[in-house]
């Protein structure tokens, strides 16, 4: 029994390894995956970046904040956005591969070996969450350091709760994406998925434009996704420390408030605003109910046809 | 010879498509045993069900004295199988590839290493061990594919249609590699084919139509049973007329075609005259199958 746990165990992991490699080395999957980051970075490259300037200029009081500020608010915008989107596209792009594996054939070699079901499915997930991390974390780094340049105000803990935030976001994504890309079986179906997930997502999750600027009904519907709330952590700790040093400026409190609303730092669910362990319960409930259900799934579907 | 693979009473249904039909047949040690059928007589169910990936209705599947239903995991030790198809992954090398899938059998370390070298050796596989298994031709695919296979060392190694759309050279090649196998290994082959030429060397033939068995046995036994001889002949018409017998022109000679040896002994031993340069050729096994299921290899009734 011992042995055939190490053996699953070890098994588990080769997959994880290939799964891995794979993403990597299959081209046209890691640059599919990465179409919506750049999407964002092009749109703030092109018009969002003002957008945003202009917006959150005109919200507060002439003369009372240097343009660091604003600027270390605005990165803040985009640093937020590109990990919302990147931490559930990317696992989305790369979890196809379980969908690529069946196309080819490779899956039903896999399967001839003497390895569970269990240890198959963990290894697509663990190897996408692996994946979700590697090019969240290169996105988080490579935002850092773009914020240091324009404004910093993000404090030690800040920084953690940005990376536990892209944790928590990637086991997300992973285990959606696991749930909606099990039962595809067809290079059509895959190809539609990673299109619409790509195109789709950014608009979701508020990362092209706040969900704060979308219509009332829009936005009641949009605070049931788990997503949502997951975005808006990461608009929290990106931004807190511009907004603690705005008020540190003497910035009034309501203006502050504002503009903490229009950047989806505050969600409200009917009225009643929706406060950060909530929103940590909601996405911690919603990865482990999904990854519960796309492991008894799989499991289910492969003992059916097996026994 | 022992039995290594014992198949009784298999049923298997996809809704109202009755896929396999009480199949029984069994497998000698060693042995290369054919399976032949068009596609959809139910040889790829049969090989899913007995590589444990596809649930049967009833019956019962013995390999290597292992039932089924109660050792499926140590089963799957037992068999190698070759698809129709590569299906190693292509972006990564041929090396890489079998690492992973004999990691999967709990090989590793240098256990692995010593397989590796072994197989590399008997496959000639130096030359391309470092390259993606996209960019290999399709005979070096096929290489690669029989020696995943056999990683695990397993006692019975199943080819499902492993030449289908394969070019001759190719095909050449793999019958190759089937052949020292079987005189160096001693291997159990379990061969699917709709190519009826391939099962010509085999030690045993099942046809399959429709689910059922329509013919069994060895390939003479088959050609005995199921079609007659074709007698050549090289001569002038005129002698070929004596014979009595319907003839056709069939390039330099003619063709009369006979209910078996027998009969063409008979006639050389009558007319040894008319029997100066001829061959008398035993029907082919793409007539054992047209006899046997009413169905040529296009599909359609005959």
């Amino acid at each position: 029994m011992k042995t055939q746990n190490n053996h699953d165990l070890r098994a588990c992991g080769t997959l994880v390894k290939r799964n891995v490699s794979m993403y990597f080395k299959d081209k046209g999957t890691f640059f599919t995956s990465l179409i919506t980051p750049i999407i964002l970075l092009v749109l703030y490259a092109t018009f969002l970046y003002n957008v945003y300037e202009d917006t959150f200029s005109a919200q507060l009081p002439e003369g009372l904040v240097d343009d660091s500020l604003i600027q270390g608010l605005v990165g803040g915008v985009l640093l937020s956005s590109l990990l919302a989107v990147s931490t559930v596209t990317v696992p989305f792009c790369a979890n196809l591969f379980m969908v690529q594996d069946k196309v080819t054939g490779a899956r039903g070699d896999l399967s001839i070996a003497p390895v569970k079901p269990s240890s198959l499915a963990f290894g697509y997930y663990i190897a996408t969450v692996i994946n979700g991390l590697i090019i969240s974390f290169v996105a988080l780094a490579m935002g850092l350091v773009y914020l240091s340049f324009i404004g910093w105000y993000l404090s030690f803990t800040d920084v953690l709760l940005l990376i536990s935030d892209v944790v928590l976001l990637v086991l997300f994504g992973t285990a959606l994406s696991s749930l909606i890309c099990y039962p595809l079986r067809s290079q059509g179906a895959m190809s539609a998925v990673g299109t619409i997930v790509s195109s789709g997502y950014g608009f979701i999750c508020g990362a092209y434009m706040p969900i704060s600027s979308f219509g009332k009904a829009l936005q009641n519907t949009l605070i049931f996704l788990p997503g949502t709330h997951g975005t808006s952590l990461i608009r929290n700790h990106a931004l807190n420390g511009v907004f603690e040093e705005m008020l540190a400026e003497n910035v009034p409190q309501q203006a502050v408030d504002g503009l903490r609303a229009a950047a989806d730092c505050r969600l409200s669910f009917f009225g009643n605003t929706v406060e950060q362990w909530v929103m940590y319960l909601v996405l911690a409930g919603s990865i482990l109910l999904m990854l519960s259900a796309f492991v008894i799934i799989m499991v289910l579907a492969e003992r059916k046809n097996r026994k | 010879m022992e039995d290594i693979i014992k198949i009784e009473h298999l049923y298997k249904s996809y809704g109202a498509v009755k896929a396999v039909q009480d199949l029984s047949f069994r497998v000698k040690k060693g042995e290369l045993f054919a399976f032949l059928g068009l596609n959809g007589a139910g040889k790829s169910t049969t090989i899913s069900i007995m590589c444990g990936q596809l649930k049967k209705d009833g019956g019962r599947v013995e390999i290597n004295g292992k039932n089924l239903d109660e050792y499926p995991t140590e089963i799957k030790r037992e068999l190698g199988v070759v698809f129709q198809n590569s299906v190693l992954d292509k972006p990564i090398s041929v090396y890489e590839n079998l690492k992973t899938r004999a990691a999967l059998y709990g090989i590793y370390g240098q256990a692995f290493e010593n397989r590796m070298q072994e197989l590399t050796d008997t496959f000639e596989l130096s030359d391309i061990l470092n390259r993606p298994i996209g960019k290999l031709s399709g005979g070096q695919k096929r290489r690669v594919d029989v020696a995943r296979a056999l990683l695990h060392k397993p006692s019975i190694l199943i080819l499902d249609e492993p030449t289908t759309g394969l070019d001759p050279q190719t095909r050449k090649t793999v019958w190759g590699i089937i052949e020292h196998l079987r005189k160096t290994e001693n291997m159990t082959v379990f061969l699917t084919t709709h190519y009826m030429e391939e099962a010509v060397d085999a030690d045993y033939v099942v046809i399959l139509d429709a689910g059922k068995i329509a013919a069994e046995g060895t390939p003479l036994e088959l050609k005995n049973q199921f079609t007659g001889d074709y007698l050549y002949l090289y001569t002038e018409e005129e002698k070929v007329k004596k014979l009595g017998k319907p003839y056709e022109k069939m390039g330099e000679g003619f063709r009369i075609n006979l209910k078996d040896t027998a009969e063409a002994t008979d006639l050389v031993v009558k007319y040894p005259d008319v029997f100066v340069d001829y061959e008398i050729i035993k029907g082919k096994m793409d007539d054992v199958f047209l006899n046997a299921t009413g169905k040529n290899l296009g599909g359609d009734n005959a």
